[in-house]
Parts: C-alpha cells; structure tokens; sequence
C-alpha cells in the first residue's frame, strides 16, 4: 500500500516534470517565443501553506503562458509581507491575515482555508465554543457530558490528522494556539477517513476542510456561526466565521502585467477548479 | 564452443542474477541507514529508542510508544493465530484425508493472497464497530489490530509448521505406535516435539510479517501516540508511523522516519536470523 501512495506520487512527479519539460520545449520553438514575447520572471515567496497551491496554479499557468517563468519559494507569512514591501519578490505570500501597520499593500484573495468541525448526524449538538474545542483536543473534557448542546454520553472518539498536514497546521494555529493536541488523539492521514470514522461513530469529532465536507457528516456552528461562504466573507467580528485563514498575495503596487495576468488565471475556471481540488475555498 | 565453457557462462549469467538480487538488498539496507542514521546519532540512541514524545513540528524524535505498538501488536496477533495455526497444521499433517487436505490447505494459503486493504477495510467497517459497541473503547484498538492481524499471518504460520510436522520421518509415528500409544498420543508425544523446532521458526517468521504489516493496521490501529495499557486503546506501529507521515514529511522529519524504518529493519532482520538459526540447527 505504501508502495502505492508512493506510485501515485512518482506519478504525480513524472506529470509535473513532463509539463516542465513540455512547458520548457514550447518556449524554446521560435514560434512560441514571438508570440509571447520575450521572457519575463515572476518571483512568489513567503507562506509555507500557500505555497503547495501557489505551485500548483503557477505550473498550470506557466503551462499555459510560455513567455513568463513564476518561481515559487517558501519562507513563511511574515517574510512573504517583507519580500513584498522590500520588492525581493514580485508577489508575497501570506496565510494570516494583514495586520493594520502592513494594510498599504494590495491584497489579493487566492481562497480560504476554511477548517470545520466535524459530528455524527445523528448527535444533536449544533454548535460548539471554541474553548470546548481546545478542552477536547487537549483531553481537558472526554466525554460528551461535558459539552453542552449534545445529547450523547459517550466517550468522545477525537480525531486528528497526522503531524505535517497542512490541515492540522491550520487547526493547531487557529484552534488550539499554545496547546497541544493530546497523544491520545486518534490520528488519519487522510480527510476522507477521518470523514468515513465520523459518519460511523456516534461519538465522533474531526475536522476537515470545508472544501472536503458532505452530506454523511455534520459540521458544527462554532461560537455561534455557521461554516459557510457568508461568514467566511462577513466583515464584522461577531458574523465572521473563526476558523479560517486567507491565502493572499500581496503586492506593494497595484499588480500590473505577468502578476495581473497570474492573478487573472487564478480567478478562471482552471484555477478556481484547481482551488477546488486541493480542499480549499475560492474567492469570490 | 566447447560445450564446458558452455556451462561456465551460463552459471556465471545465473550467479550475476543471484547477486542482483543481494545487490537491491544492499542498496536498500545502505540507503535506509545513510537517511536514517544522522537523525538517531542526534538525538542519541537511548533517546531516540526510549524517550516517549513524537513531535515532528518541533524536532523531538523519540519512537519508544511505537517500538511498544509494534510488539503489542504482534503478541495481541501471536495469541490468535499460533493456538489456530497449530491445531490445523496437525490437523492437516497427521488427520486430515486427502480430499479434506486438497480443499483445507489451498484455502487456508488462499488468506495470505487477499490484499491487506481489505483486511483493513472489513477491520475498519465491522470490527471497529463491533469493539466499541459490544466490548468497549472507541474500537481502534490493539484488540481489533490483533484479530485482524491474527487471521493474517494464520497461513504463514500454518503452511510452514505444516511443512515441519511433514518432515518427521514415518519411524517415529511407526514406533510410537508399536510401542502402544493411540494416534494422538503419538502426535503429541513424538511428532510434535519432533518438529518443534520448525514450529518455533513458523512462529517466529509469523511474527515478523505480523510486525511488518502496514495498511490494515493503520486503518484500525487509531495511530496515537501512547503506549497502549490496555487492549482497548488505540496504538501506532512502526511501519503506521513511517506511512502516516511520509506524504508531507520534510526535512529532519523524513529522516525521523527514515530512522524509524532502521529499528524497523533490525528487528525484523533479528526475527528472520533467529527464525534461520533454529531451522538450522534442527536440521543438523
């Protein structure tokens, strides 16, 4: 089985460097260079949890535009906000939001990463407090008892993702701060298991992201706001739903030419479909 | 061409294909070292085999829950599978007619060929729940590991004792026999100890493949980071660690697991030398 995640990801490899290779090719035919022009560079740095879709949309973009050359780095949200006020990168990256002293960059909204969490149908809690949250994943409270709004009694089956997930990096930052998640923690490497565990188990609680939610499972309110797209983007603190981050890109001027153009990709079909895809949601 | 010569170069063609093979074990066992070793010397052998924390997210690497699992495991999956594998392979090699021996045999090796995925998955689906409905837990537990681990290695263990109990020589049955004994009282006095050796081998090589498994004990095991205490609580593996987290391990983390793949293969490579030595010295 090992043996197959990692075919897929040779795979996966294989498609990104014949799309690098077919991409390189292209630009090389005459043809192609006169019609794009000549080359132009693209430098994107900063957030680590951007990072993996800013990749994605740039190799499909690049693929689609030969002439310019998006080279992605890493370095964290804070060095993405310096890269773009110093210029050491064309495009900065962020996973948080701006603070107020950083608000004269421009913002560009690539998707949310939205985390919601996750119940058994049949449990009749609908919404839970962000403090319970953090209780529970601590092992501070271990039955549903101790949580109000549930009907069950049972012990609580708490479910985790595996350390390194982007997912439980984004839970960990938004939900649990300092604290950490217990050992006890049951731990999936997948959404869909952790999704498949709750459907079955009374008792269940997971998170998963709000691009990878169905009808099986139930997604709870927290503090009171419900997941969905108009609380994501609500603007007032008490509407706003909590446990989710932007992905930005940030520009000190107004984007212009190949960062336009990119940010242009992004916002069509293709790139709203490859947001998709990756379990997040897209701007509107 | 002499036809001597003939024969030299075919044995040398068949001796350079012999030592492919030893070739790939080679790089496999250089590789895993040179990745994994760095990591080990860091944190400290006893440190790194003893020390109880996991948190990849801030550098502390410490296996000793896992090295816990593992053999929690294996022994959970010994007890259900040996009292089993034995009584059928002597069923098998001193009872059973030829047509019930025909059908039996054939379908007992017939489990070894079912992918572990399925295992995982009929583990994941009625087992999980019948544990926590019916016995206690959450259901993702050593007990559900064992049983479903048990009935996996249930035909290495029986086809090899079988293969065992086959090779006492006819003049021990015989003289037992003459010397007044019934069939079973030759069987338990003079065979079975006769093959104890091998059985001792069938065992422990039962033992290896039971700590080697990989998927269907990540489906059922819950993966947490404790050591399990009591047959209801969940537990992670060896091999679970390393394929919980490889998709986005990086860096000093990759080579964690790298390094957790190296205690891996030593005990493995332990269980099959003492499983060689015994049938050794049974034969001389």
């Amino acid at each position: 089985m090992n043996c197959m995640t990692s075919n897929t990801k040779i795979k996966k490899h294989l498609i990104n460097s014949i799309i690098a290779v077919s991409a390189v090719l292209l630009f090389m035919t005459p043809g192609a260079a006169h019609a794009s022009g000549e080359s132009r560079k693209l430098m994107i740095a900063g957030s680590t949890s951007v990072q993996p879709i800013a990749e994605k949309l740039a190799e499909h973009f690049m693929h689609k535009h030969p002439g310019i050359k998006i080279e992605v780095q890493g370095g964290g949200s804070s060095a993405g906000v310096q890269a773009a006020y110093s210029g050491a990168a064309d495009i900065g990256m962020s996973s948080r939001e701006l603070k107020p002293e950083e608000k004269q960059l421009k913002e560009f909204v690539v998707a949310y990463d939205a985390i919601v969490l996750i119940v058994h149908r049949d449990n009749a809690i609908e919404n839970i407090s962000r403090e319970d949250i953090k209780k529970i994943f601590a092992f501070d409270i271990t039955s549903w008892n101790g949580v109000s709004g549930s009907n069950n009694k049972g012990v609580i089956t708490v479910l985790t993702r595996e350390d390194g997930s982007g997912t439980r990096g984004a839970f960990e930052e938004l939900i649990m701060g300092t604290a950490e998640i217990a050992a006890r923690a049951l731990v999936q490497d997948s959404t869909g298991s952790i999704r498949e565990i709750v459907s079955n188990d009374i008792d269940g609680l997971g998170y998963i992201s709000f691009g990878s939610l169905n009808e099986r499972v139930k997604a709870l309110a927290v503090d009171g706001v419900k997941p969905e797209m108009k609380t994501f983007q609500a603007k007032d603190d008490g509407s706003k739903y909590k446990v989710i981050r932007p992905f930005l890109l940030l520009t000190r001027e107004e984007p212009a030419g190949a960062a336009k153009e990119f940010m242009n990709f992004i916002r069509s079909t293709e790139g709203v479909e490859l947001i998709k895809k990756e379990g997040l949601v897209p701007a509107l | 061409m002499k036809i001597a010569d003939k024969e030299r170069i075919i044995s040398n063609i068949l001796l350079l294909t012999a030592l492919s093979s030893i070739g790939a074990l080679a790089l496999i066992t250089v590789f895993i070292f040179v990745e994994g070793l760095p990591v080990i010397l860091k944190t400290g052998i006893f440190d790194f085999i003893f020390g109880m924390k996991w948190k990849p997210a801030k550098g502390i690497f410490s296996i000793f829950p896992m090295i816990a699992g593992s053999f929690a495991v294996m022994a959970g999956a010994m007890m259900v599978s040996v009292p089993f594998a034995l009584c059928c392979s002597i069923y098998l090699a001193e009872f059973a007619g030829d047509t019930a021996r025909k059908f039996i045999k054939p379908a007992i090796e017939l489990l070894a060929g079912i992918p572990s995925v399925v295992y995982g998955f009929i583990g994941v689906t009625v087992l999980v729940p019948f544990v926590k409905n019916y016995i206690g837990g959450n259901g993702f537990s050593v007990l559900s590991c064992s049983l479903v681990l048990g009935v996996m290695v249930l035909p290495t263990i029986t086809s090899i004792s079988f293969d065992a109990l086959r090779a006492v020589p006819a003049s021990y049955r015989e003289g037992a026999l003459a010397l007044g004994a019934t069939r079973w009282q030759a069987v338990k006095m003079a065979v079975v100890p006769a093959a104890g050796s091998g059985i001792i081998a069938a065992v422990i090589l039962g033992m290896g493949r039971a700590i080697g498994e990989t998927m269907a004990v990540i489906m059922i095991a819950g993966n947490s980071l404790i050591i399990p205490l009591s047959p209801l609580d969940p537990v992670r593996t060896l091999t679970s660690n390393i394929a919980l987290e490889m998709g986005y391990a990086s860096g000093a983390h990759r080579q964690a697991l790298f390094a957790t793949g190296v205690v891996l293969f030593i005990i493995i490579m332990g269980l099959n030398v003492l499983a060689t030595r015994i049938i050794n010295r049974a034969v001389k």
